[in-house]
């Protein structure tokens, strides 16, 4: 593992908080924003955050799982992934 | 999308391209299939069986204590699942000959109390190396075999009968037909499940991180990881996508396919080993099916344009499948090994399963798939009273591929006891439900009841 970093996914449909109700729980855990993009695809709300953690003690599964629920309060899948996994992956 | 890659630098990752990642996992079955710790147990032997098996409930367990909660946390930590973990040993006729006794039951009885005691669902290595002649503790593993595996859940049993270096030991594969059988009268009451834990080999992997063939060879570490990576779903997604291709663009997206998934074993494999203080041992990435719809090696062969698996054309298509992923993924990874290519298991493959419902797809034709894809005949439930000879003349044709073409072929039939052609049988989980498949009804007695050697070929004299 290289580093500190996630890719956050956010898929689902449309509606008012979506970007409000994710990011709340990442400033709760202390979860920093590196870059963001956010579409619509295939008429579907789709979100990608590149997030950075610095703390020590970040708990991943912790972390996970409160964006797991905030994803289903609102109705959107939630995915924490470490950076790793798309560069391995996606580039040589 | 900016990341950091293995060298540090800041590049770019498409949205795209994390979306393509995502749907690989969430909608085409993309999973790590098992991750394998190969243990050695050399320094476990002793002439009293109990100190034996204390010797290696005792590493075993010692060994793997983390091998699930971290192969766990790796899975969350990348997003991608890790369905099985599981535990390759040293063969036991190996370690166990020193033992001062006939019955070697005892001894999978303790390893499958240590799978269980570290929470790994399959664990390999009641095996046997015979391929060249046997010793008092091969025979004592081999007629074990039958009630080790009606007594235990975990245990998986393997014999290598034929190398390419060695030839066929045709009295071992006689007798393998009887252990076959032995093995579904002793679990008839679940129609012969034993089977489904029990391989003939020729050419043996000794780093195989696949059930039911995985033991952790005498040329290998203490301690090693094998990582089996899968996705016969990714790569049927991905060929359906294209339109109208030729079959060079079907293998060229198959090949980059394959890379993309051996990647992401490839880093799952070696976080593990780091954690784990273990040596990384080889990636195998082998299409391997699932029950599930669309994981399927059939499914595949079919979208390149066959009407069913299993119909003229189906060997070269297989070829192109198996040779495109082994490129790809030799590309990806430098450690590729193990079995890597293509599995085609009736049982486990929806898309097999129907090929043979609809009189598409016989045992024979599946013999002819085995000369160009990895392993062999698996998984293939056929009629419970076939002849002993029968089955052993099945195995000698398997064996014969893969001695003279220089690559690993394997056997698991599974003679269920009572049924008949055309009966449907229900393994349950990953294992899946076969049709019961017919058999040549000519006799092949005289033949195997020969005994003695198939002599090594030609092409053993490579020195």
């Amino acid at each position: 593992m290289s580093s500190s970093r996630f890719i956050i996914t956010v898929i689902g449909i449309d509606r008012v908080g979506i970007v409000a109700g994710i990011t709340a729980v990442m400033a709760r855990h202390n979860v920093n924003i590196v870059d963001i993009s956010q579409t619509i695809m295939q008429d579907l709300f789709t979100m990608i955050m590149l997030a950075e953690v610095k703390d020590k003690t970040f708990d991943l599964s912790a972390f996970q799982h409160s964006m797991t629920e905030e994803g289903k309060r609102l109705g959107v899948e939630v995915k924490v992934q470490h950076e790793d996994a798309f560069a391995c992956m996606h580039r040589i | 999308m900016y990341a950091q890659d293995l060298k540090g630098e800041i590049m770019l990752i498409h949205p795209e391209e994390i979306l393509e990642t995502i749907q690989m996992v969430t909608t085409e079955n993309l999973d790590i299939r098992t991750v394998t710790m190969g243990i050695n147990l050399r320094d476990c032997c002793h002439p009293d069986i109990d100190e034996f098996n204390s010797n290696i409930y005792e590493k075993i367990t010692t060994y793997a204590k983390d091998l699930v909660p971290v192969t766990d946390e790796i899975s969350r930590l990348y997003g991608v699942p890790i369905v099985n973990k599981r535990i390759s040993v040293t063969p036991i006729a190996i370690v166990a000959e020193a033992c001062k006794c006939d019955d070697y039951v005892p001894i999978a009885k303790t390893l499958d109390k240590a799978a269980s005691k570290v929470g790994v669902n399959f664990i390999g290595g009641f095996s046997s190396l015979v391929h060249k002649g046997m010793t008092h503790g091969d025979m004592r593993l081999i007629s074990s075999i039958p009630q080790a595996l009606a007594t235990t859940e975990k245990v998986c049993s393997s014999v290598n009968v034929a190398t390419t270096n060695a030839g066929i030991n045709m009295d071992a594969v006689a007798l393998m037909g009887d252990v076959i059988k032995q093995t579904a009268a002793l679990t008839a009451d679940r129609n012969g499940i034993g089977c489904a834990k029990l391989v003939v080999f020729a050419n043996a992997p000794e780093d195989n991180p696949f059930m039911a063939g995985a033991f952790h060879g005498v040329g290998e570490a203490d301690r090693s990881i094998n990582v089996g990576v899968s996705g016969p779903g990714v790569v049927n997604a991905a060929v359906r996508a294209l339109k109208d291709p030729t079959l060079n663009e079907i293998s060229e997206t198959i090949k980059k396919t394959a890379f993309k998934i051996t990647r992401m074993g490839e880093k799952v494999g070696r976080e593990v080993s780091s954690r784990l203080n273990a040596q990384f041992g080889v990636l195998d990435l082998s299409l391997a099916p699932t029950p599930a719809v669309g994981d399927s090696v059939a499914a595949i062969l079919e979208a390149m344009g066959l009407e069913r698996c299993g119909t003229h054309g189906t060997t070269a298509a297989l070829a192109m499948l198996n040779d495109a992923v082994k490129k790809g993924g030799s590309m990806a990874s430098s450690s590729v090994g193990g079995l890597s290519g293509a599995f085609i298991p009736v049982s486990e493959d929806a898309g097999m399963i129907r090929a043979v419902q609809d009189g598409s797809l016989s045992l024979e034709k599946l013999e002819a798939m085995t000369s160009v894809c990895s392993v062999g005949l698996d998984m293939i439930a056929v009629p419970g009273d076939t002849p002993v000879s029968t089955i052993s003349a099945i195995i000698a044709d398997e064996m014969a591929i893969g001695m003279i073409n220089c690559k690993t072929t394997a056997v698991r039939l599974i003679p269920v006891p009572g049924r008949k052609v055309g009966d449907e049988v229900e393994f349950g989980g990953l294992l899946g439900r076969a049709p019961v498949m017919p058999v040549n009804p000519f006799s092949s007695e005289k033949f195997i009841s020969r005994g003695g050697k198939i002599p090594a070929p030609i092409q053993a004299l490579n020195n």
